[in-house]
Parts: C-alpha cells; structure tokens; sequence
C-alpha cells in the first residue's frame, strides 16, 4: 500500500466538508413563473430561452417525482428550497485566475484541488462552477486556436444561440423526466463543449462543480457535441462541503455525437453522503444521456460514485448511428446510510450498434444499493450486440445489494450476453492478507480496489488515481 | 521461540485442542502429524489468529511475546507467517502488489522504513528462481486461476520473500504431484536457519523425506500424544496412526 493512501485513510471524517463564506446574492424559496423570469434575467437570457424554460415548467407541474428507484427517502418540498445563488459581482467576472476571490482559490486547495497548478501541471483546462456561476476559465486560448468552444452554459446561451437552439434539449428533452423537466426550467449553470467537425480536443476538460450555499438546489446543465470525426475525454469532479439540510441535485447532461465522432465522459462524484445516521446528505437526481447520432459513433461513460445521500443516475446511451458504440463503466460505492440507485440504459436503434456495460457496486456499513440497467434494441437495429457485467461486493452484514437488469430485445439477430455476481467480502481473503502483516483497512483497499480494477483503468490517469483514494476515505471504517 | 503451553480452544462450541503444549526453539524444524480432525491446521490457524477460533485455556507466547493479545498483522510483523493450505484468490489485486505491500507493511512495523523498489525487484526475481516461477506470476491476481501446485509454490515464494522467523505450514504437500513437492520442499529446506523455526503441519509422511525434520509429534484428538525424531515420522508410515493411538492407550 503506497504511503499516500495510507494517509488518506487516517482521515476518518468526511474530510471536503467546509464551508466558504462568499457572500451569495441568492434568492428566497420558492418556485413559480417569476422565479424562473428571475434567473433567466439574471442570466441575460434571449426572450426564446425563458420561453423554453416556462414551457418545462409548465410540463414539471403536471408530471409526478418517480417512486419506482429502490429508494427511500421524504417527499421533497420545492417550495422550500432557493433557486438561485450566485457569488456577488456577477457583472465583474475574473479574467484570469489572479482575479479570483482568494477565498475560492483557499477553497479549492483545501480540496486538494489546487486549480491553477492543477491545471497547467496536468495541461487540463478547467471551467470552475462555483455555486452557480463559473468564475474561472482557464487555456480558452489554447482551446480557441483549436476551434473548440468550452465555457458555461450561460455564456454559449448568450453567445451561440445558434447551437443551443439546434441542440439543446435534443437528447434529454424538457418533459423526459420529473427531475430533467425541473432542470430545464430552472437550470442556473453548466458546462458547453462544441469540437467542430474533425478536431480532436488538443486536451482534457475538466470542471469541479461544488455546492455550497445553504438550502440551495442546484441544477446544472451541460450539453457536449462533438461534430463528424470529433473526439472529446470531459472529466466532471464533485465535491461539496458539510451541511445540515438535505440538498437536491438534479443536473442534465446531453451528449452528442455525430459520424465518427467519439466522447469519453469521466465523473468522480464525492457529495456529502450524510452523517453516520443519514442527516444532511446531498439527494443526486442526474439525467445524463448521449446521443451516438452519426454512424460509428462512440460514448463512453465512467463514474466513479462514492457520495451523495440518495443517488439516482443512469448515464444511457441511444445508438442511432449505424455501427455505434456506447459504453458504461461503473463503480459504486455506498457506506453509511448510502442509498443508491444506478445504472444505465442502452437503447440500440441503428444495425450493427454495439454496448458494452461493467458496473460494479460496492455496499458497506448500512447503505443499500441496487444496479438498474435496460438493454433495448429496436426492431432495425440488426446484429446488434450487448455485454452486460455487473458484480456486487458487500462489506459486513448490514447492507444490501439488488440487480434489476430488464432487457427488452425487438430483433432476433441481436446477441446479449449477462453476467452478474454477488460476494461478499471474504472473511478469508481480509485474514489472508492480514496474516501476511497488512492491516485490515488496507487489505479492504486492496480487494475493493482489485475489485474495481475492471473500471478504474477506463479512467484518465489522474482521475484513476484520486478515484482509488476516494474509495479509501469512503470505506474508512466500513469493518470492525 | 515458540511456546504453547496447555492449550484449550474449541470450534462453535466444540474443543478441538485440548491442552497442547509444545516448544519450538530457534534453528528447528518441527512437524505435526496426526489423522483428519485431530486438530492439526486448528493449532496453526490460532497461531496466526484466524477468527472464530476460541481460546478457553492456556497461552501461546513468542519471543516472550503473548500471541493472543497480537492483533493478526501484528503476529505476522513479528515474525508468524502462516502458508495456508488453501490460499484465497484475490481478483484484481497483482501478486506483485500483494507481495510488496505485505513486506512494506512488516519493514514499517519494525521501522526499517519501505524496501525501495529496484531493491524489491531484484529480490523478488531471486526468489521467484528458487521457486521455478516465470515473472509472468507476479503480474496474475493473487491466487486467481492457479492450479494447486502454483498456489502453494506462490505460499513459499511469500515466505522467501517475507523471510519470517517462525514458518507455519499446513499442509503444504497436499495436491501436489512429486516434482511440485520437490520444488517446495527445496523451497522450504532454503529457508532452514539458525535463527529460523519451521513448524510443519501433515498428515503424510512423505513431505518429510524431502524435508528431514528436527522433531515429529503426533497429534491425536487435541493433545500431543507422542514426541520424536524423524524415524517417528516413519513409524508413523509403517503402523499408522491406529498404531500409536494404541501404544499410547
């Protein structure tokens, strides 16, 4: 066990959770027409964008919150949470990393994230969303040589309406979803990638998202396209500091790929899972799908999920183009009194479209988890191809874990294959290691990230390596 | 180096040794025998301290040391290192990893700090000789896909690695074509030193023709009935253990 491991794993508490005191300019609870009226004009929004937002509000109210996730938590009261906080001096965005408020760099170094070293050190460009508005984008010039566009929802709003008329909403639509259609109305901030036809991203992008003010939602919203013979690798890292209220998440990412087009999405997600008896967690509501549009076409999706208090996530792929791929790499992780429900879906549409699907769960302490995964394939999607993996690992005698795996096959020439697995973490195999000198939490490390190991090498490098230290500090004390 | 001195300890309610004394001192090899469910692989599970195994009665100190009070890494950062009879595959998790990391955790519970890794390296392809082990072994999971005469050579290859003062083995021979168990035992004859103790578990006598030990004791129903030298061991073969229940009785 290398020794920076080792010391991630004396941390006992979660060790993100801080709060830093940027005055917010936020509004009070409450949801209706106004509301959204409210945070499209304080985001300078186009007369058509507000329109788009009321006409999912519109929707929202008359659609229910989705009881069928193994889930178990007290309905939410919209009404009680705000809808909007920024950091003040919204008109007086930093251009450069040295106009950034001290406090938020402050913030992010006690993430561990030290973002300006980070970024030049890893060559990552990096669109900070804090709260709900970036403060910093760094390498826009690198990038902008290269044609690519990278920056916040909002701005390619204002400055690309073009592309997000032509898109957005295109993959996840206003009334997809009770949670996507109140995203759609009251999304504040995001992330937008445009790669024009046959650029390949000349880096990674990387956004940190983090919750912070009190009691407040928070809805990002992120659309990705990648023209014919693009390629993109996006890494999306969360972290969120200790609170006492229980905050909803409820993000939208699209993804779309046209011919020969190719997107890698990478997510560590660490919210705030609550304290030992599930008090004060983040509820993790995500929509996240893409669209392989164009023939051979490919997305890739991996998460590495440790937090949240409730989370609720199926990255899905709909394999329209012929010959398209669509991947799913998956390691959850629940302690505590974690719930988890997850997984993904594979709509194949067009011939000769491919999925390939690994998910791993790991449940310890109380928490309980389920794996949910829908392999569709359409009545032309002839030769079609599936695999499906999912294993689950349970740590002590008090979790849970449940597979819903639902395939639904419209074609005769389609080939699916299912493998699933259940262990529990052996007895055997912890004395095993223990008797040759190493500790029990190491040894737990070592089989749970032996484990992983599937997924984990499907990471960016730098994301691997944070991913197997995060399941460290998630299982601390998760035996004995 | 080793004492056990009356030792009770029984299984879901059932005593399994019932009062076993032995002394293992430096530079010896000791082996146990007895027949299936005399209580064999019991002694040297609790020695390393495997759960569910309770003590009720006596003591088990090494180097002056109480082994029951030891946490299980901390019997093998003293020096107890167990070769099981029936390793555990670990998916996922290199041998190579597991071998370092076993080695780094004992040199830092002694404060010799980690070994550095050229150092390591060179270590361990010596030793993965010894064993007649491609290099390819390190980069397979622990364990995983093995065949039986690869895992037990992988348990000596720990124990050259880990060079622990006193080497339990249980049933090390078993599964074992001859040529395998010509390549353990070489294995574990290696490992013989002045300041080195090596307590054999078995239940057939013809490990021990390949490795000569220095005592046999024969373990019948939770007690130590009798005590010898290897041409114990041979009596054993000729007459069985029938044979000594009754000289015993």
């Amino acid at each position: 066990m290398a020794t920076e491991e080792m010391e991630q794993l004396v941390r006992r508490e979660y060790k993100d959770g801080f709060v830093t005191d940027i005055e917010s300019d936020t509004l009070p609870p409450g949801l209706d027409e106004n509301t959204i009226a409210f945070i499209s004009n304080k985001k300078g929004e186009p007369e058509w964008m507000l329109e788009w937002r009321l006409d999912a509000y519109r929707q929202w109210l008359k659609m229910e919150a989705p009881s069928w996730a193994h889930l178990d938590y007290p309905p939410i009261d919209y009404q009680s949470i705000s809808y909007f906080s920024a950091p003040k001096r919204p008109e007086d965005r930093p251009q450069s990393l040295d106009e950034v408020d001290p406090k938020l760099l402050e913030t992010y170094e006690k993430l561990g994230i030290p973002l300006h070293e980070r970024a030049a050190l890893a060559g990552v460009a990096v669109d900070a969303v804090f709260d709900s508005v970036s403060v910093a984008t760094t390498f826009k010039k690198q990038l902008g040589e290269a044609g690519v566009i990278f920056c916040s929802i909002s701005e390619a709003i204002r400055d690309y309406p073009e592309l997000i008329k032509q898109y957005l909403g295109t993959v996840v639509p206003q009334n997809d979803n009770y949670f996507a259609a109140l995203n759609s109305a009251v999304f504040t901030d995001g992330s937008f990638v445009f790669v024009p036809e046959g650029v390949t991203c000349p880096m990674e992008l990387s956004t940190y998202f983090r919750i912070n003010a009190a009691n407040t939602g928070q809805f990002e919203r992120t659309l990705i396209i990648c023209e014919s013979r693009a390629q993109v690798s996006y890494l999306e890292g969360c972290t969120a500091p200790m609170r006492d209220e229980n905050q909803l998440h409820a993000a939208v990412v699209e993804l779309v790929a046209l011919d020969d087009a190719y997107i890698k999405y990478s997510t560590v997600q660490n919210w705030y899972p609550g304290d030992e008896n599930g008090v004060g967690g983040i509820y993790n509501f995500v929509t996240k799908r893409g669209d392989c549009r164009g023939d051979r076409s490919r997305i890739s999706w991996t998460q590495v999920e440790t937090g949240s208090a409730i989370t609720w996530k199926y990255p899905s792929c709909v394999l329209r183009g012929k010959d398209s791929i669509g991947e799913f790499y998956s390691v959850a992780v629940t302690n505590g009194r974690q719930q988890a429900d997850t997984g993904t879906k594979m709509i194949h549409i067009g011939e000769g479209t491919r999925s390939y699907i690994v998910a791993k769960g790991i449940s310890a302490g109380r928490s309980d988890q389920s794996y949910r995964g829908l392999v569709k394939i359409g009545p032309r999607a002839k030769g079609a191809r599936n695999f499906t993996q999912c294993d689950s690992l349970l740590i002590g005698d008090k979790s849970g874990a449940h597979t819903f795996p639902y395939q639904e096959i419209g074609n005769s020439t389609a080939t699916i294959e299912h493998e699933a697995t259940t262990s529990k973490i052996g007895e055997d195999q912890l004395f095993y290691c223990q008797s040759r000198g190493i500790s029990e939490e190491d040894a737990v490390s070592m089989i749970v990230n032996g484990f992983c190991k599937d997924v984990f090498q499907e990471l960016p490098m730098e994301f691997a390596v944070e991913a197997e230290a995060l399941l460290n500090v998630t299982l601390e004390g998760a035996v004995g | 180096m080793l004492q056990v001195n009356d030792l009770h300890v029984t299984v879901e309610g059932n005593e399994i040794l019932k009062g076993l004394t032995l002394t293992i001192n430096a530079g010896e090899v000791h082996a146990i025998m007895g027949p299936n469910g005399a209580g064999k692989s019991t002694l040297s599970a609790v020695i390393a301290g495997k759960d569910g195994y309770e003590v009720t009665q006596g003591t088990v100190t090494f180097e002056g040391k109480d082994v029951l009070e030891m946490e299980i890494e901390e019997r093998a950062q003293a020096g107890l290192l167990l070769g099981f009879q029936y390793p555990v595959e670990i998916p996922g998790v290199k041998n190579i990893y597991l071998l370092k990391a076993a080695l780094n955790a004992q040199r830092v519970a002694r404060g010799e700090g980690e070994m550095p890794a050229p150092e390591f390296m060179k270590l361990v392809k010596e030793k993965l000789g010894y064993m007649k082990m491609d290099a390819s072994f390190l980069q397979r999971a622990v364990n995983e896909g093995f065949s039986g005469g690869e895992k037990k050579r992988n348990e000596i290859l720990q124990m050259l690695v880990l060079q622990p003062k006193l080497a339990m083995l249980d049933e090390i021979d078993s599964g074992l074509d001859i040529d395998a168990m010509k390549v353990v035992a070489d294995g574990v004859n290696s490992l013989r030193a002045q300041d080195r103790a090596i307590l054999l578990v078995t239940h057939y006598q013809r490990l021990l023709d390949y490795i000569v030990p220095d005592k046999v004791h024969v373990l019948v129903d939770g007690r130590i009935v009798k005590s010898g030298d290897a041409e114990l061991a041979k009596q054993l073969e000729a007459n069985g253990y029938e044979g000594i229940e009754e000289s015993v009785a």
